[in-house]
């Protein structure tokens, strides 16, 4: 799976937890989860559970603490899958 | 020095009727909102009806953040929302404030966090999945969950407490946040409680032997307070709220004024001389209602309501008789009274906030709401207070002054004396 399928997935990942929805539109991989897109840091371990289940992998202490901007959610979730795979 | 203070916005949950137009127009004409559950028979319990509000996640849309309610469960805290926030906005307020409201608080009650939630909590770590719980269920099963729903969502920065008081709770909200505007600590209170009554904690009370069995196929006949057929009572879910205001805050923001809290009570009888877990000791509901009227400064002869407890159990007679020796008046001589219990049945914690909003309602728009299902009063009632004063339809009539309690498990009262407001 290549980053850009990935990071539209994400997008569908993200959006429960993102107030204002048309944010995600335009979303790169520099964009931050908590400043730029406002999700409440509470909700990271969710949206970590969620990609967990998309993705079919584990997302460890270590490697969940890297993901607060859009491009290392990518990194982990390439990481975990080729760990998997 | 001791403050007044008014009631400015109503918001209710109630299984007769979701918002204030809809559960006036429900009270007025004596519409029961108890329903067969068929989950409650599959589960084998002998009460098979219950209070259900008509309630979907949808209708918090407009509440609560779109991302807050993606993850919301917990169906008490549902209730307590949408009951505070429509308080909050029929007051003339606006939801979304960007500065915190320091002299605005909130008192909201329940007895149990939602225990379907907690039960979604149990499965998953004992399935040793706990780490897909997630962020969202700590703030849901913490029994002020309600209250930081509320008072997050309105900014508000007074006091916010969390009460339990079993079936006493929502009127001790009330009570409390009354006295904390009265003493000058707050100028405006959202005091409420909600419910939700699942099958776990409902399974509980049935297997008590104090719920309503003989009108499963009859569910609109099931709650009978006062009724020589009643046979228990049938436990129902909802919340109710109120904006109480300091008077002169009020008055200073053109707010409408619904009523006045002119007192209150909040005791026990310390489980002593007939009082138990289970049972009023008749010395602390007859002390906790005079205690009340003192309080307000008004004579028994000032009543013209009396908003029971009146579950439909064997304890309605024994009600009865504390608040004749508690008034001083019996017979002809007696006030109405009344239970909505007998359109909604039971709403435990939320039973106190409820019937307030019906009290308000009743003093606001000049009625005493009907009993239903009491073609059979009990003779031992009858022969205290005459059957005049037990309207079976809707009266018409100037409401002054109503008198409101609730008494809990645990022998704890609260007595509410709520008046019209007088501009003097």
């Amino acid at each position: 799976m290549d980053r850009k399928t990935i990071l539209t997935e994400l997008k569908k990942v993200l959006a429960p937890y993102t107030e204002n929805k048309e944010m995600l539109d335009g979303i790169n991989e520099d964009t931050d989860l908590i400043r730029d897109l406002k999700i409440n840091s509470a909700n990271l371990v969710d949206i970590i559970i969620d990609a967990e289940s998309t993705y079919n992998i584990e997302i460890d202490f270590d490697s969940a603490d890297r993901m607060y901007k859009v491009g290392s959610c990518i990194d982990v979730i390439i990481e975990k899958m080729n760990q998997s795979a | 020095m001791s403050r007044r203070v008014v009631i400015t916005g109503l918001g209710v949950v109630s299984p007769n009727g979701m918002g204030v137009p809809d559960f006036l127009h429900g009270i007025k004409n004596g519409i029961s909102g108890i329903k067969f559950v068929p989950l409650f028979e599959e589960l084998k319990f002998n009460c098979q009806v219950s209070g259900v509000p008509e309630f979907e996640w949808d209708q918090l849309k407009n509440y609560i953040t779109e991302t807050s309610l993606y993850g919301l469960k917990g169906k008490g805290i549902a209730f307590g929302i949408k009951a505070a926030l429509d308080a909050w906005t029929d007051a003339g307020n606006q939801i979304v404030s960007e500065e915190t409201l320091w002299e605005t608080g909130c008192v909201f009650g329940s007895s149990v966090a939602d225990t379907d939630v907690i039960k979604n909590a149990i499965t998953r770590v004992d399935a040793k999945e706990s780490k897909k719980l997630g962020s969202r269920v700590v703030e849901q099963i913490m029994n002020s969950g309600v209250t930081a729903y509320i008072s997050g969502r309105l900014g508000l920065g007074n006091k916010v407490i969390s009460n339990s008081s079993a079936c006493a709770t929502g009127t001790q909200a009330i009570l409390m946040g009354y006295e904390y505007i009265k003493h000058g600590m707050a100028k405006r209170m959202v005091a409420g409680s909600s419910e939700y009554v699942d099958s776990y904690v409902f399974g509980a009370f049935d297997s008590m032997r104090v719920l309503s069995r003989k009108f499963n196929d009859q569910p609109e006949k099931a709650s009978r307070p006062m009724s020589m057929s009643a046979g228990g009572f049938v436990p129902g879910s909802g919340a109710g709220a109120l904006v109480l205001e300091d008077l002169e805050f009020a008055l200073a923001r053109n707010a409408t004024i619904y009523a006045e809290i002119l007192g209150g009570s909040n005791n026990s009888g310390g489980q002593r001389n007939g009082g138990t877990m289970t049972a009023a000791a008749p010395a602390g509901v007859v002390r906790c209602i005079q205690e009340a009227m003192a309080d307000a400064n008004i004579g028994a002869e000032s009543i013209d309501l009396i908003s029971g407890h009146l579950t439909a159990t064997i304890a309605d007679k024994f009600e009865i008789q504390n608040w004749v020796d508690a008034l001083g008046r019996r017979g002809e001589d007696f006030p109405l009274i009344n239970s909505l219990k007998s359109m909604i049945g039971h709403c435990l914690s939320a039973a106190g906030s409820i019937e307030t909003v019906a009290a308000v309602l009743q003093i606001a728009h000049g009625f005493a709401h009907p009993n239903i299902n009491l073609e059979d009063p009990l003779p031992e009632i009858i022969d205290l207070i005459n059957a005049n004063n037990l309207p079976t339809t809707l009266v018409n009539r100037d409401i002054n002054v109503v008198a409101k309690a609730n008494f809990g498990f645990g022998d704890v009262n609260t007595c509410l004396i709520i008046s019209k407001y007088n501009n003097n």
